[in-house]
């Protein structure tokens, strides 16, 4: 079948099939900042946006996705190569050990903050609450979330907290 | 107070926490993971695993399988070479019996190897694996060790073939006992004897990247593995081996790894992937799916510890003694070395002059148990350390002060250091740096230690949810004294950066990034000038692996004596350049520079090497072995509230203080901290696989095997006690393993504290506190 998405705001066409999951469309074209943890919607990992909300790329259908806007981790930078916030967060604090859950929970984060740039803890708990990390306990990896939110609101100059 | 306070150096590379070398890749999605390349014309390769725990296979038939259009390969018993082997990655010849083959006529676990069939795509590979018939004898199984060892049992390894097994008519895979001074006499002399017993569970390592291969031939047709490896050398050697076939026709690739957690410290794909190349002269890559990463790959080893503690009144040991026995599932790749592990991270631990260690590995048909981050120091320390719990309770003596009567002091050495080593005699193992005191100090006042032990119940004793407080004290090892070396190279580029190249092997803690710090401070530039490459058995030079503790310990030091010999090669040529003695000049901010003041910039030095007189490729490389394992000490504080009605247990405050030496990246130490002891909770609370009659493991995914996530996740405090380790590069220890052992024995002694109750068995579910607490009424 014909699949006309947006991806990191370029349009794409492909030709998948109706079997196709979102998580299989996107690695096969290569993107693979794009994990795969357990193909099963449990791990959180394969996550990305799609419309702006974060889904299990491994449970929702490529064809799905018609027309639809997708967001994965290669397109988070700005168009000049600098790093978002949040990425510079995550090294700033340490928040990728792996790195193999990183892209998943840099896209929560990025939900999370487009809609709350104030968030609490409680609040990147509950984005993350979806993603297993083996690696960091999830200590640093809030904190980093917490960091860039401030640092998005400070760089705005107004909103605090 | 703080042994550190005077560092034999001055912190410059080190003891920051620059962004990770590799993390702008992590970061973008740009970082390719094993599976992040894209091979044309690459098979699919998928296993077909045993339904059966215990079985012969009389028969297979797998031409319908070959018949299927898009199989390219089918590899079973028949037509794979037949050799004895282990797949631990361990040091050569490894300590473990040879009881593994490619494929054996015989199936030891659910899951076991039967088939493993090769095709253009997953899809086809799966659906070919239920054309394969498979005629089965089933045979009698056994799950549990006490059964396994038992006079009449079936026999699990009876293939005349392997070898090393301790005693296979008893199913015990390894043993061993030691005996220092007279236990008897030393329980004699007691005042009192805790006699106790624990047991743990399986668990899995749950590392988010499952295990993956991917085999190629290269130009000249060698065989090229990008796997997902922590034993970049020992998979080389075992595929080697395995395929009858010398290591100059493989190379190994470990690109970026998703975790491990020991899981990869095994060859479980890469014999396959090697073979179906060589077969089939095409890529091929085979992927663990999550199922088979719970049932297939390797797991905790599950084990009960028997303690038997002669105390005098006043809390001094008398006799120590451990009995060990554990799990090793349907083969014993670490048996030996898991099981020796229990004793000697933890029996050197306390003063006692009678100390004895006996232990059997024992097989059953379950999944095979291997290394995980700990490796038998989380199931010592949980018996050890609530033993230590019940004996100040006799007493009548806070914990914290019979541990600081006891434990090992620096200066001082213990007998079993030397007596209990991996799998064998150890070295002995002086103390040259313990932070312990500082690390129970700061720990106890970060969560109020003092106001709340023993206090909670005498303010609210007929609370339905009741608080308690618990500690524990744990030590590890850096590295493997005498066995695991490491080594390195490092070569000066014309802007004066460097390729620091290593054969340690980052699974994602960020090795990489502290290695590079410490090739920094040695040279006297910022990080980024340090371009890593590690784990290429064509491209580095070796190392031992990731595991035992030993990558900042050990590889640190190949580094660090890389660094300097590459250091003393610019010091050299910019001593011609100054017309200065060599003595009198230091590196310092990517220059030469002079007592006198004199300087040359790095650049102007390497290109006159690489371009002008005398020229040669300034470069360093070095070895390095440590015959001392310097132990990282740790005190864990855990405060929980135990519903009496329910049985759930919450933890509400957690603090851990380690001291790992000089932290050479205080956050990547802290991550380490922090990593670990959230699997330890997860696995002290909730996680366990759990089998049924046959075998079958009925929780083989993570909708039903659960692991804390971040909204069971409580806050924890990682606090670094710095001392200085003479043996480590710039005074490092070791952190990645100890924290994971502090979260069972610190909650059992939580538990206690609340509500009365011992919990010797693991997890601790709702369901197992709340039939203690009922027990107990």
């Amino acid at each position: 079948m014909n699949l006309h998405v947006t991806i990191n705001n370029e349009p794409k066409d492909f030709i998948c099939q109706p079997t196709d999951t979102l998580l299989d469309l996107l690695r096969r074209e290569a993107y693979s900042g794009v994990k795969v943890g357990c193909s099963n919607g449990d791990c959180g990992i394969c996550a990305v946006l799609l419309n702006g909300r974060t889904v299990n790329s491994c449970v929702v259908l490529a064809a799905h996705c018609q027309n639809k806007k997708i967001e994965t981790i290669e397109g988070i930078a700005n168009k000049d190569g600098t790093l978002h916030p949040l990425q510079k967060a995550f090294l700033d604090e340490g928040g990728a050990q792996c790195g193999f859950c990183t892209p998943a929970m840099i896209l929560s984060a990025k939900e999370l903050l487009d809609e709350n740039p104030n968030p609490t803890d409680a609040d990147v708990r509950e984005a993350f609450s979806g993603i297993i990390c083996r690696c960091t306990g999830y200590v640093k990896p809030i904190a980093a979330v917490l960091a860039a939110a401030q640092e998005m609101r400070d760089a705005k100059g107004g909103a605090t907290a | 107070m703080n042994e550190a306070k005077t560092l034999p150096f001055e912190k410059k590379a080190i003891g920051k926490s620059p962004w990770r070398v590799d993390g702008i890749g992590l970061v973008t999605g740009t970082a390719k993971f094993t599976d992040d390349i894209f091979l044309k014309n690459m098979l699919h390769a998928k296993i077909l695993g045993s339904p059966h725990a215990h079985a012969r296979i009389l028969e297979i038939d797998t031409t319908a399988a070959e018949k299927l259009p898009g199989v390219v390969i089918v590899l079973t018993y028949k037509n794979v070479p037949r050799v004895p082997h282990t797949t631990a990655g361990q040091g050569y010849p490894e300590p473990s019996p040879y009881d593994t083959f490619m494929f054996d006529t015989k199936v030891r676990f659910v899951g076991d190897r039967v088939a493993c069939v090769a095709a253009e795509t997953p899809e086809i590979a799966e659906q070919a694996l239920k054309l394969i018939n498979v005629k089965y004898e089933a045979l009698p199984a056994v799950f549990d060790v006490r059964e396994a060892m038992k006079e009449g049992a079936p026999i699990i390894h009876d293939e005349p073939d392997a070898d090393g097994i301790h005693d296979r008519k008893h199913n015990i895979a390894a043993h061993y006992d030691v005996e220092i001074g007279n236990l008897a006499n030393g329980l004699k002399e007691a005042d009192f004897v805790f006699e106790e017993e624990f047991e743990t569970q399986y668990a899995q390592h749950c590392a988010l990247e499952p295990h993956v291969c991917i085999g190629y031939l290269d130009d000249n047709h060698r065989i090229v593995l990008r796997t997902a490896t922590q034993v970049p050398w020992h998979a080389r050697r075992i595929v080697a081996q395995c395929l009858q076939i010398p290591v100059n026709q493989i190379r190994v690739i470990k690109p970026r790894i998703g975790g491990g957690f020991g899981s990869k410290q095994e060859v479980l794909l890469e014999d396959l992937c090697a073979l179906i190349t060589v077969r089939t002269r095409r890529p091929v890559k085979i992927e663990y799916t999550r199922r088979e990463e719970f049932i297939a790959s390797r797991t905790r080893d599950p084990s009960i510890v028997k303690m038997a503690i002669g105390v005098k009144k006043d809390g001094t040991f008398t006799a120590i003694d451990q009995r060990v026995t554990s799990w090793t599932g349907g083969y014993g790749g670490h048996s030996l070395t898991l099981l020796t592990n229990v004793g000697s991270k933890t029996l050197p631990f306390y003063h006692c002059k009678n100390v004895r260690f006996w232990g059997d590995s024992v097989y059953t048909n379950l999944p095979v148990t291997g290394a995980y981050r700990g490796y038998g120091a989380t199931q010592g320390a949980f018996a050890m350390e609530q033993v230590m719990d019940m004996i100040a309770n006799k007493l009548g003596i806070d914990p914290i002060e019979l541990r600081k009567k006891n434990h090992i002091q620096k200066g001082e050495t213990n007998p079993v250091f030397a007596a209990l080593g991996e799998g064998k005699e150890g070295h002995d193992n002086p103390i040259e740096s313990c932070g312990l005191d500082e690390c129970i100090d700061r720990a106890a006042a970060a969560i109020g230690w003092n106001t709340k032990h023993r206090r909670y119940q005498k303010r609210d004793p007929n609370a339905k949810i009741k608080r308690g407080i618990g500690m524990a004290c744990l030590m590890q090892g850096s590295g493997i004294a005498g066995i695991d070396m490491a080594s390195a190279r490092i070569k000066m580029n014309e802007d004066g950066s460097f390729n620091l190249l290593m054969g340690a092997t980052d699974l994602g803690t960020g090795s990489d990034t502290i290695l590079a710090q410490i090739a920094a401070q040695v040279l006297g530039v910022t990080t980024d000038k340090m371009l890593t490459y590690s784990s290429d058995t064509d491209m580095t030079p070796f190392d031992k692996g990731a595991y035992a503790s030993s990558t900042t310990y050990v590889s640190g030091g190949a580094v660090k004596k890389a660094a300097e010999a590459c250091r003393d090669k610019i010091l050299k040529v910019a001593a011609e350049m100054l017309k200065e003695d060599v003595a009198n000049l230091r590196c310092e901010n990517a220059k030469v520079v002079s007592k006198s003041g004199k300087e040359v910039p790095f650049p102007n030095i390497i290109s006159r090497s690489l371009y002008g007189q005398n020229q040669f490729q300034i470069e360093g490389e070095a070895s390095h072995v440590s015959y001392v394992s310097p132990p990282p000490f740790a005190a864990h504080f855990a405060e929980v509230e135990v519903d009496t009605e329910t049985g759930q247990v919450r933890v509400v405050d957690y603090v851990a203080a380690v001291d790992c030496g000089v932290a050479i990246n205080p956050k990547l130490a802290e991550g380490q901290v922090e990593g670990a002891v959230m699997n330890g909770l997860s696995y002290a609370l909730c996680e366990e696989m759990v089998f049924d009659e046959l075998g079958r493991m009925l929780n083989p995914s993570f909708f039903d095997y659960r692991l804390f996530t971040t909204v069971d996740a409580p806050k924890i405090k990682t606090i670094l006690v710095e001392t200085y380790e003479p043996s480590g590069p710039f005074g490092a220890k070791s952190i990645a393993e100890i924290g994971i052992n502090g979260p069972l024995p610190a909650i059992a002694n939580a538990i206690y504290d609340a509500c009365g109750v011992r919990m010797k068995k693991a997890p601790f579910t709702p369901e197992r506190v709340l039939a203690a607490i009922l027990a107990g009424k």
